[in-house]
């Protein structure tokens, strides 16, 4: 290369320092720091003087009476999360694609996209208010049909559940967006075409909207193979008690706490780092898919 | 236009009842605690108020803003979101532009480009970040809550997909009349790309509004928690609660339920207001997001 260019280059360099600095210091860093799961780790002797003691931090993690059930719940929570994320945003969007009153079609759009927006605290508090057994909305309309009082969070069988149905209650209209983007990308002239072939709304739907929409459903469902391992910890964190441990509590909470709570960093990493490695397989795997499959590619 | 068949007709019908169902299962439990919020004492411990206030009164609202931690909470989260926001915007400017340069033009472009993908694909976790942060003595410092996050990945990613779609003409042209990249970056990208900008820039306040967890770990003082996280300590965990049991017992209108609802309330105000800009250019945003060049 020559002089002439790398002078032309610097600018280049220049722009991108503050960015690199920043980070190094605060994504790279902390992957240095994961070395601590291979340490006893005392924050008074730090990283270069505390104990090296190889796997003994991921064995203890194993031998964990609650760890298999951590690891149960954050796949059984996030699997179900990630179908109902792909079914309802579909169908929703099948659905307001029909309609032809565009100011109802908006209001709906409205409407179903503003929970997206509000964190899971402002969420949080509105879902135990309308869930309590006492006093909530739901329980009360429940009531009229004689159903006994459900403690939705505190009941560790429906925990789970009330996790999926409030997760889709913020998150769908969001979905919506992205399938009914793809649903007005569709040739017009297919539809036109299968009139002509004498194709009713079914089979127009069945033959022209679905296989239109089959590369973007294939590149969500192959891109969300990456959250097998999250189950939404600002939602479970702020929804979940000691209740419903057994059946709620999943890697994220639980390195949160064994961490930040009871000060056991080496643990806490090692949790963390087994969690990060299966995730970074995960998302290059579905990556690798979605570039075979759809075209995509990240950058 | 042809006449609607019968089973057209009920498909029709049947497809608005469940649309509207769906957009008023969503909207409800808002208006119920909204209606919470604005109902006496009585009326809301009773379980009377459904989607409209029972004695209305704006006690707890009037409580609430007199509260010295909720105001300093939405002070510290005014000035979260302005510094985070700044700080956001002019990384992702910075470095968006040279990463959407073809390789003849940044030979090092690609190297750039895995250092700052590797972080999307793999992260240090919970506890080595927080190590970092309290190492370079960040610990109850408003930069904790900021420079973390400072260089917004995914808005980069956004930012120099628009920037790639840009006609290569126009910056030959600028380099001709002897412009250097600086001034080709602020006078000639910058301007063209404000629907880009105005996404992320609601990307990113957006982000830093409803931001809790950060606050709660990295400041030891409730003083120093932005809004969200001191709500998240009194509305989810009330045994943490800064409000005792007895000055509750002392008011006659507020009760803990009608408070926390009114705080939500207030806490969701200004998501509410930029509500319309965000429907604009979230919808954009994502398109421009998914035209990758």
């Amino acid at each position: 290369m020559s002089w002439n260019k790398k002078l032309q280059e610097i600018p280049f360099h220049l722009m991108l320092i503050p960015g690199v600095v920043l980070t190094i210091i605060f994504s790279y860093v902390p992957i240095a720091g994961i070395v601590i799961a291979f340490q006893k780790f005392q924050p008074a002797k730090g990283i270069f003087n505390s104990k090296w003691i190889g796997f003994d931090n991921f064995e203890y993690m194993l031998n964990m009476p609650n760890f298999t059930s951590v690891l149960w719940n954050t796949v059984f929570i996030a699997v179900i999360k990630i179908i109902a994320g792909l079914i309802v945003p579909i169908v929703v969007a099948l659905l307001l694609n029909e309609v032809a009153n565009a100011f109802f079609k908006r209001t709906v759009q409205t409407i179903i996209y503003f929970p997206h927006f509000l964190s899971w605290v402002i969420l949080g508090g509105i879902v135990v208010d309308i869930l309590s057994p006492s006093s909530g909305i739901v329980n009360q309309f429940l009531g009229y049909f004689g159903i006994k009082p459900i403690f939705f969070l505190g009941n560790e069988n429906w925990f789970p559940y009330t996790l999926v149905i409030t997760d889709t209650w913020k998150s769908f209209g969001y979905g919506t967006i992205v399938y009914l983007a793809a649903l007005t990308a569709i040739n017009q002239q297919l539809y036109e075409a299968a009139v002509v072939d004498g194709a009713n709304r079914w089979q127009q739907t069945w033959h022209v909207t679905l296989p239109g929409m089959m590369p973007i459903i294939t590149l969500m469902t192959v891109l969300s193979l990456g959250d097998v391992l999250n189950a939404g910890f600002e939602q479970v964190f702020n929804l979940y008690s000691p209740m419903v441990y057994s059946t709620g509590d999943i890697i994220d909470t639980f390195v949160y706490r064994i961490g930040l709570i009871e000060a056991q960093y080496g643990v806490a990493t090692a949790v963390g780092l087994f969690k990060s490695v299966i995730a970074f397989g995960l998302i290059v795997w579905s990556n690798k898919l979605a570039n075979k499959y759809a075209g995509y590619r990240v950058f | 236009m042809h006449k609607l068949s019968t089973g057209r007709k009920v498909f029709l019908v049947v497809n608005f009842v469940v649309l509207f169902l769906a957009a008023l299962l969503c909207i409800l439990p808002l208006i119920n605690v909204l209606a919470i919020s604005f109902s006496s004492k009585a009326a809301a411990s009773g379980g009377y108020v459904n989607f409209w206030p029972v004695d209305f009164t704006t006690a707890s609202y009037q409580y609430a803003l007199s509260k010295p931690e909720f105001l300093a909470g939405f002070l510290v989260s005014l000035k979260r979101v302005a510094l985070g926001y700044s700080i956001n915007i002019l990384l992702a400017i910075l470095t968006a532009y040279p990463l959407a340069k073809e390789r003849s033009t940044f030979s090092y472009r690609h190297i750039y480009a895995w250092f700052f993908i590797v972080t999307m694909l793999f992260s240090g976790g919970l506890i080595p970040t927080y190590i970092t942060v309290k190492e370079v003595g960040l610990l109850d410092s408003i930069w904790a809550l900021v420079l973390p996050g400072a260089v917004p990945v995914f808005s980069v990613i956004l930012l120099m997909n628009f920037f790639r779609n840009m006609p290569k003409e126009i910056e030959e042209a600028a380099l001709i009349d002897g412009a250097g990249q600086w001034r080709i970056l602020w006078s000639i990208f910058l301007p063209l790309s404000i629907p880009a900008i105005a996404t992320i820039s609601l990307f990113s306040v957006v982000g830093h509004w409803n931001a809790w967890f950060d606050g709660l770990i990295y400041m030891n003082s409730q003083a120093n928690y932005p809004l969200q996280s001191y709500l998240q300590t009194i509305i989810i965990t009330p045994e943490l609660n800064a409000v005792s049991g007895n000055e509750l017992l002392d008011m006659n209108e507020v009760s803990d339920r009608t408070f926390k609802a009114a705080q939500v309330f207030l806490a969701s105000l200004p998501v509410l207001v930029i509500y319309p800009f965000l429907q604009k250019y979230f919808m954009k945003g994502l398109v421009m997001g998914s035209v990758k060049g």
